[in-house]
C-alpha cells in the first residue's frame, strides 16, 4: 500500500513540473547551475573510480585468461567491454546517486524544511518545475557525458596497470580494443546513462522536496533517496540488459 | 482588503479550523493571535493559498481565491509579500541576490534598475553593507529585516507575517514591530500577522483575531482588548503579574478603571 501511495505521490510531482515557466531565463540559469553542481561537482570521484575499475579489471582478467590458447588481445577485449556494457554506466550512476543523489534531496529537504520552498510558491512560482525540473534535465545532460568519460579513464587505467604489473604490452592492448568492437555497445551504455541519470535525479528530488518535519528527516529522505535509486537502478540495468541485449 | 468566510479544514480526523469568518483590512495592521495549536499558522497559509480549505471561501477585494486557476492564482501571489517565521532566505544566495530574484523572475526592469531597487528596499529596512553577504553571516534581526525587503521589493498590496518577532531581543521586536506597521500605512497594504508577543500586540494591533482551538473566539483591537471580558483572552493575554499590572496601569491612563 505505502508503495502504490509514494508512487502516486512520485508521478503527480513529476507531473506538476509541466508548466509554462514563468522567466525562460532564469530556468535557463537554474539548468546551467546544477549541471556545473552535477557535472563538475561529482567528476573527482568518477575519475578516481573509474581508473581503479579498469585498473583492477585487467589484473583480475588476465589473473582468469591464463590459457595459451586464448591471445592476449583478449584481456584488452574483455576490459572494453564489461567497461562499456556494465562497469561504467551502472558502477558511476551508483556511485552518482550516493553523491548527487543524496546532496539533491538534502538540499531539497532543508528548502522545504526551512520554508524556502514555501517563500518560492508565495512569489507565484513553480516550485516543481523551477527546482525539480533543473535538476531531472541536467542530470539527463550531464551524466551520459560523465559515463563516456568514465569509460574513457577506465579503459585508460585498464592499460596503465596491464602495462605497469608487465601483464599485457600496450600495443596489444591497443589492438585488443580495436577488435570485434561493435557500436551498439557504445549506444546500450549510452541508453542506460539516460534511464538511470532520470531515477537518480527524479527519486532525489521526490524524496527531498516532500520531506515532512526536521533535520532527522532530511537525513531519512536522503539515505532513501540513496537506496531506492541504488535498487532501481539495478533493477532497470536488468531490465534493459533483458530487452536490448 | 482579505475577506475569509466560514473557513473549515481538517488534516485527517482532526479538525483545525472551525467555520473561521474574519475580514482583515487595508493599510491596516491585522493580528491573528492565539496560544500555539489555536490553528493561527494554518489560517494564514490558507488565507496565501498554501494551503486549500475543506469548504469556505477567500475573497481578496472581492476576487474569489478558491476558485481561481493556477494562472489566476500566480498573478495573484505576485501580489503578495510574505514574512516567514525563520525568514526563509535562500542560503545559496547572498542578500542581494535574495531580492532581486523576485524582480529577476517577474520584472523587466534594467539591471541598474533592479540594483536601484534593491538599494531603495534594504534602505527602507535600514540595513546597509549586507548586499554581498550571505544568510549565514547575519544576525536573526537582520535576516527578518531582509525577509521584509524581499517581501515588498515587488511592491505588493498584501504582506503576511509569520511570528515576525520570534527569536528576537525585545529591542529589535520593537524596531521590526515598528517597521511592519510603517511599512503597511507608508503602501497602505493589508498586512496579516501571526503573533504571540504581547507588545506587537499592544503596539500595532489595529484589529485582532484571537483564536482558541480552532474557533474564532473574540475580534476588536489594541484599545478594546485591554477592556475585553472575555476570560480565555485575558488568561491568554494577560497571563503573568507582570502583564496584569500593565493592563491595570493602560487602565488608568485610560481613565476608566472600574
Amino acid at each position: 500500500m505505502d508503495f502504490f501511495t509514494h508512487f502516486g505521490k512520485y508521478i503527480l510531482t513529476l507531473k506538476g513540473m509541466f508548466t509554462r515557466p514563468e522567466n525562460a531565463r532564469m530556468y535557463w540559469k537554474e539548468l546551467m547551475q546544477q549541471c556545473v553542481d552535477i557535472g563538475v561537482g561529482s567528476l573527482p570521484i568518477v575519475i578516481i573510480i573509474s581508473v581503479f575499475l579498469g585498473a583492477v579489471t585487467t589484473v583480475q582478467s588476465a589473473y582468469q585468461l591464463v590459457s595459451p590458447l586464448v591471445p592476449l588481445t583478449a584481456i584488452a577485449q574483455v576490459v572494453r567491454d564489461s567497461v562499456m556494457l556494465e562497469l561504467s554506466p551502472t558502477v558511476t550512476c551508483l556511485v552518482l546517486a550516493g553523491v548527487s543523489g543524496s546532496k539533491i534531496a538534502s538540499e531539497l529537504g532543508n528548502m522545504r524544511i526551512s520554508e524556502q520552498i514555501d517563500a518560492f510558491e508565495i512569489m507565484g512560482i513553480n516550485t516543481k518545475a523551477y527546482l525539480i525540473a533543473p535538476k531531472i534535465l541536467s542530470a539527463i545532460i550531464v551524466i551520459p557525458f560523465l559515463v563516456i568519460i568514465s569509460m574513457l579513464l577506465a579503459i585508460w587505467g585498464g592499460r596503465t596497470a596491464g602495462m605497469l604489473s608487465g601483464i599485457i604490452p600496450t600495443e596489444t592492448f591497443d589492438r585488443g580494443l580495436r577488435e570485434g568492437f561493435s557500436g551498439f555497445n557504445l549506444a546500450f551504455s549510452l541508453i542506460k546513462s539516460y534511464t538511470f541519470a532520470f531515477i537518480i535525479a527524479s527519486i532525489a528530488s521526490y524524496y527531498g522536496y516532500n520531506v515532512k518535519g526536521g533535520a532527522l528527516e532530511i537525513g531519512k529522505s536522503s539515505t532513501s533517496a540513496v537506496v531506492v535509486s541504488c535498487i532501481l537502478i539495478l533493477f532497470a540495468d536488468y531490465v534493459l540488459a533483458a530487452i536490448l541485449l | 482588503m482579505i475577506k475569509a468566510v466560514n473557513i473549515k479544514k481538517s488534516f485527517g480526523e482532526k479538525t483545525v479550523l472551525h467555520d473561521i469568518s474574519a475580514e482583515f483590512q487595508t493599510g491596516k495592521c491585522n493580528l491573528i493571535i492565539g496560544a500555539s495549536g489555536s490553528g493561527k499558522t494554518v489560517l494564514q497559509k490558507l488565507l496565501v493559498g498554501l494551503f486549500t480549505p475543506d469548504s469556505g471561501s477567500i475573497f481578496y477585494d472581492d476576487k474569489e481565491m478558491t476558485s481561481m486557476d493556477e494562472e489566476e492564482r500566480k498573478t495573484l501571489r505576485q501580489q503578495i509579500g510574505m514574512l516567514f517565521q525563520g525568514s526563509a532566505l535562500f542560503d545559496s544566495m547572498t542578500v542581494e541576490q535574495n531580492i532581486i530574484f523576485p524582480l529577476d523572475m517577474f520584472s523587466k526592469m534594467t539591471r541598474d534598475q533592479k540594483l536601484k531597487r534593491v538599494n531603495e528596499v534594504l534602505d527602507r529596512v535600514n540595513l546597509k553593507d549586507v548586499n554581498k553577504k550571505f544568510p549565514g553571516e547575519i544576525s536573526g534581526g537582520m535576516k527578518k529585516r531582509v525577509g521584509i525587503a524581499r517581501a515588498i521589493v515587488l511592491n505588493p498590496k498584501y504582506l503576511f507575517c509569520d511570528e515576525p518577532n520570534s527569536g528576537l531581543d525585545p529591542q529589535t521586536s520593537l524596531l521590526i514591530d515598528k517597521l511592519i506597521s510603517d511599512i503597511t500605512k507608508e503602501f497602505n497594504m493589508t498586512t496579516i500577522i501571526n503573533t504571540h508577543d504581547m507588545n506587537s500586540v499592544m503596539e500595532i494591533g489595529d484589529s485582532i483575531l484571537y483564536m482558541h482551538q480552532g474557533f474564532k473566539e473574540w475580534e476588536g483591537n489594541n484599545k478594546e482588548i485591554i477592556f475585553s471580558k472575555n476570560q480565555r483572552l485575558n488568561d491568554f493575554i494577560f497571563a503573568s503579574e507582570f502583564l496584569q499590572d500593565a493592563k491595570e496601569m493602560r487602565m488608568i491612563e485610560a481613565g476608566r478603571k472600574e
